[in-house]
């Protein structure tokens, strides 16, 4: 049988990579890509916890999440796409406005 | 059986996302998450949540990655540049913080959870029973985010039209 | 009327609302007659009050009222009574004579100011002030407690701030440098130091005897409440805030600077009433002091000290009216003296006739001042008696009572002191006040042939223009002669008729003042004979002076010079009035300021620097911080991180 722990190990693995990925990339898109990744490895949590307590709560939270999950990406992209004709770039080292 | 499985699929996911990290070219990294949601739509599945390891496939990959490739390709993004950190602050922290991170939460994991998972009843992770509970149990839920999702729709419209000069 | 006592200092106020708030507005004959009849009126109510006081026995004439509770204080200490104090009013044979003086004599010097002021702006300023002083004044003299006295004895002393002050923007002064202001200024300042010194006698009392009503210390300290250290020490510290009220060493140095002040304010304040402030209040303290005699040895000295330092400098002052500051301060002298040799009712005597000439006489400067359109130097003066006719009778009336000649007023209340401190046996303080007799009769009379006889010394354009007053300053000018010579008359020592006792001003005040040594010694040493001839002796005295005045000033012309100059080293200290001012201004003022510079330093560069410290700092703080907007969203992602990885450490550890 798969060990839990294992399981939970890997969706941190998951997560980190993705705050890795925050971080230090510098293309908007990028960005958003790995905040996917974030997502996912919460969703990948929250099953492994539903196949713990046995339940279906978890998993309709994972139906939930990955619904905002698309909202957000749809109107992130349009965000950036309003960036890049304002500035011409999505290097968000550029858009460096609110600094002192 | 499970396990190899379980292993393969973990591995290739993470393997995957370091891609998604690590690679230059936009279209690189997302083709790599694509995988990445796929192998874990997999996982979902070794999980016995058939149904949400679906929708993960049809939403996230199908879907949200469509949508993010499109806008790549509009954008016509090229390679991106080398990620020169902003001040020995970010490039001393970043890396330390992220594995604090990782550490913190995978030495908590790790002690909390028990290492068996129990049997899973019938019917568990089945389109019906998940579809039953959405729809009594979170049904105001539901109907709030089939709102949210109209109104990200707009947003996103009202975001991203030219304006008319 | 007993009841309405409390009207009479209220009455004048309504004055001061009115011409207040109306008086720019009104016409100055209407602004005159508001003034002039709140006082009149308050006269009235005063003489109707006293006439019901007179009706009481001897023993019983003592009319309390009150306004109600000022300060319920409740325990002073531990244990204590609970302490009131109230808005007191009470009528005594003291405070009778105090009101009748104050209203009367004020009463004329207000008819007096509307023609003396006629011309200066400011007139219904000036009614505002001088009523809201006869205000003050009369709230001093009928307070039943000392605390209702000391909220009058401020008042007065704002008054004269203000009235001194009055030609705010005119300088005064050429050797010193002072202008009116200043010296209203100063005139605050060194009352101030005489105030001091009485809150805190007014505190040890209220400690001690849990009340400031009059009536309350003097049975307390009957009863034998009170160390006698304490009594002494609240003796001396009541009579120093009277040293500076009264103009005596040390804190007399305000009153000749207060001529600054428009003529009939130098009359009403500085002659008649407010330096009289002292003099009264040391006598209602009488029961007090007669328990502490180091303290009235003090009394004694200082007034006879006083009475001679001042009238030397009297002798070679050039201003008319400084002259007569002079003479007040000497004159004061005199009333303090009498006060502590134990005469009590001789030192209020005084108070009154002094009131009457003196009040007479600067009046009659001011008629020469306004007569020659502002001359004030002596100097430049004379032969006015043919053109100030009424001025100059009135004038020489005045100066023949404050000499001491018989049968003027002066002569009684003089000699009534004199006598006091001969018959209790303090013969140097009677000697020192003989020659300041002297010395009164010599200076006075140098004044009046300086001024009205001679040729004129002055421009001579300004002579043919010279005038006498108009009848609303002549008028009064001769009510003061008329008072300055019978008023006496109420004060025969039995000594004179025979064994007759018509002394009534005596009867009317003893009950109200302690039984002094002078009571004591009365007819019992020394007999009617030695009165007698002491008498003779003070009247040769006055003459004395006033011959040698003639001499000197009318007969020889340059003898005055040769004087001055085989006496010059004299000469030149009365001249520049022993040098106390500068002094003062050596002594106590300069390192006054050095210290005012230095307190002013530290609170621009210490305090306002911790100030602007914390300012600075919270600056830097905010240089500091502002560090992390950097404008770049990776950074402000690890930041959150680092955030949530502190959190997670903490719930790890938890």
């Amino acid at each position: 049988m798969i060990d839990p722990r294992l399981v939970l190990l890997v969706s941190a693995a998951l997560f980190a990579i993705g705050v890795a990925g925050v971080l230090t990339r510098r293309g908007a898109i990028t960005i958003l890509m790995c905040v996917e990744l974030m997502l996912n490895a919460g969703n990948l949590a929250f099953i492994a916890f539903a196949r713990l307590f046995d339940g279906p709560e978890a998993q309709i939270y994972v139906f939930f999440v990955m619904t905002l999950a698309a909202a957000e990406a749809a109107a992130g992209l349009a965000i950036v796409i309003a960036l890049f004709r304002l500035r011409g770039t999505t290097d968000v080292d550029e858009i460096n406005l609110l600094k002192w | 059986m499970e396990q190899i499985a379980f292993f393969v699929l973990a591995l290739l996911s993470i393997a995957s996302a370091l891609v998604v990290v690590t690679n230059r070219n936009p279209i690189t990294s997302a083709v790599a998450l694509a995988f990445n949601l796929v192998s874990i739509a997999g996982l979902y599945m070794v999980l016995d949540a058939q149904f949400i390891g679906l929708l993960q496939v049809i939403v996230y990959a199908g879907a949200i990655m469509v949508l993010i490739l499109f806008v790549i390709m509009l954008l016509n993004l090229r390679e991106e540049a080398q990620a020169h950190p902003v001040g020995t602050f970010q490039r001393v922290l970043a890396p330390v913080a992220t594995v604090l991170f990782a550490v913190a939460i995978g030495r908590g994991v790790w002690l909390s959870t028990p290492p068996v998972f129990p049997a899973a009843s019938a019917g568990y992770g089945t389109a019906s029973s998940v579809g039953r509970e959405l729809f009594t149990t979170f049904y105001y839920p539901f109907e709030a985010i089939s709102l949210l999702l109209v109104v990200a729709m707009v947003g996103a419209v009202l975001l991203a039209k030219k304006k008319l000069s | 009327m007993l009841t309405l006592i409390w009207l009479i200092p209220i009455l004048p106020l309504a004055g001061v609302a009115i011409n207040g708030l109306l008086g720019r507005r009104l016409p100055k004959a209407a602004v005159g007659l508001i003034g002039c009849g709140v006082i009149l009126a308050s006269l009235l109510l005063s003489v109707g009050a006293v006439v019901e006081l007179a009706k009481l026995p001897a023993d019983a004439r003592h009319f309390e009222t009150s306004l109600g509770t000022w300060m319920p204080l409740g325990e002073l200490a531990p244990g204590g009574a609970g302490v009131t104090i109230d808005w007191g009013f009470a009528l005594d044979p003291l405070s009778a004579v105090m009101i009748l003086v104050v209203t009367g004599v004020g009463f004329l010097i207000h008819v007096y100011s509307v023609g003396y002021m006629e011309h200066e702006e400011g007139f219904a300023r000036f009614f505002v002030y001088i009523n809201l002083f006869m205000s003050m004044m009369l709230t001093l003299v009928l307070g039943s407690n000392l605390l209702v006295t000391f909220v009058g004895w401020e008042g007065v002393g704002l008054c004269s701030y203000l009235l001194i002050g009055f030609f705010y923007d005119r300088p005064f002064d050429e050797r010193t440098g002072l202008s009116c202001a200043d010296a209203g200024r100063k005139a605050f300042l060194v009352n101030r130091i005489g105030d001091f010194a009485f809150v805190i006698g007014m505190l040890y009392l209220i400690t001690t005897f849990g009340t400031l009503e009059y009536r309350g210390v003097a049975e307390a300290i009957e009863a034998g409440a009170g160390g006698h250290a304490l009594l002494v020490a609240v003796g001396i510290l009541l009579f120093i805030g009277a040293c500076g009220k009264s103009a005596q060493i040390p804190l007399y140095v305000w009153l000749p600077d207060a001529m600054a002040g428009p003529t009939p304010v130098s009359a009403l304040i500085h002659a008649a009433t407010m330096v009289t402030a002292g003099v009264y209040m040391v006598t209602r303290m009488s029961t007090l002091y007669v328990h502490a005699p180091e303290a009235m040895a003090v009394i004694g000295l200082v007034g006879a000290a006083t009475a001679i330092f001042a009238a030397t400098m009297g002798i070679t002052a050039t201003d008319i009216k400084k002259v007569l500051a002079y003479s007040t301060v000497s004159q004061l002298g005199y009333m303090f003296a009498a006060a502590g040799v134990g005469a009590w009712t001789a030192a209020i005597f005084h108070l009154m006739t002094h009131a009457f000439f003196k009040a007479l006489l600067f009046l009659g400067a001011g008629s020469v001042i306004h007569g020659q359109h502002g001359e004030q130097d002596i100097t430049r003066m004379g032969e006015l008696r043919v053109k100030l006719p009424v001025t100059f009778a009135t004038f020489v009336t005045g100066a023949l009572a404050i000499a001491g000649i018989f049968p003027l007023a002066g002569f009684f209340s003089k000699d009534e002191i004199l006598w006091g401190a001969f018959s209790s046996g303090h013969r140097v303080i009677w000697l020192m006040l003989a020659l300041a007799a002297g010395l009164t009769a010599f200076y006075m009379f140098r004044l009046t042939f300086l001024v009205f006889y001679g040729r004129y010394r002055g421009d001579y354009h300004a002579f043919e223009h010279a005038h006498e007053s108009p009848k609303s300053m002549t008028v009064p000018l001769m009510v003061l002669a008329a008072l300055s010579v019978i008023g006496g008359w109420i004060g025969v020592p039995a000594a004179l008729t025979r064994g007759a006792d018509v002394n009534l001003f005596h009867h009317w005040l003893a009950p109200a003042v302690a039984s002094g040594a002078h009571e004591a010694a009365e007819g019992a040493a020394h007999g009617a004979g030695t009165e007698l001839s002491l008498m003779a002796l003070a009247l040769a005295v006055a003459l004395v002076g006033i011959g040698a005045a003639w001499v000197i000033y009318r007969r020889r012309r340059g003898l005055a010079d040769s004087i001055a100059a085989a006496f010059r080293p004299v000469y030149i200290l009365w001249r520049n009035l022993y040098w106390v001012d500068e002094l003062y201004e050596a002594a106590v003022i300069r390192p006054f300021y050095a210290v005012s510079r230095f307190s002013a330093g530290f609170d621009k560069w210490v305090i306002d620097g911790l100030v602007n410290l914390s300012a600075i700092l919270t600056d830097i703080v905010g240089q500091l911080l502002k560090l992390f907007q950097t404008g770049y969203v990776r950074n402000y992602a690890l930041l959150f991180l680092m955030g949530v990885v502190v959190v997670l450490l903490f719930l790890a550890t938890v």
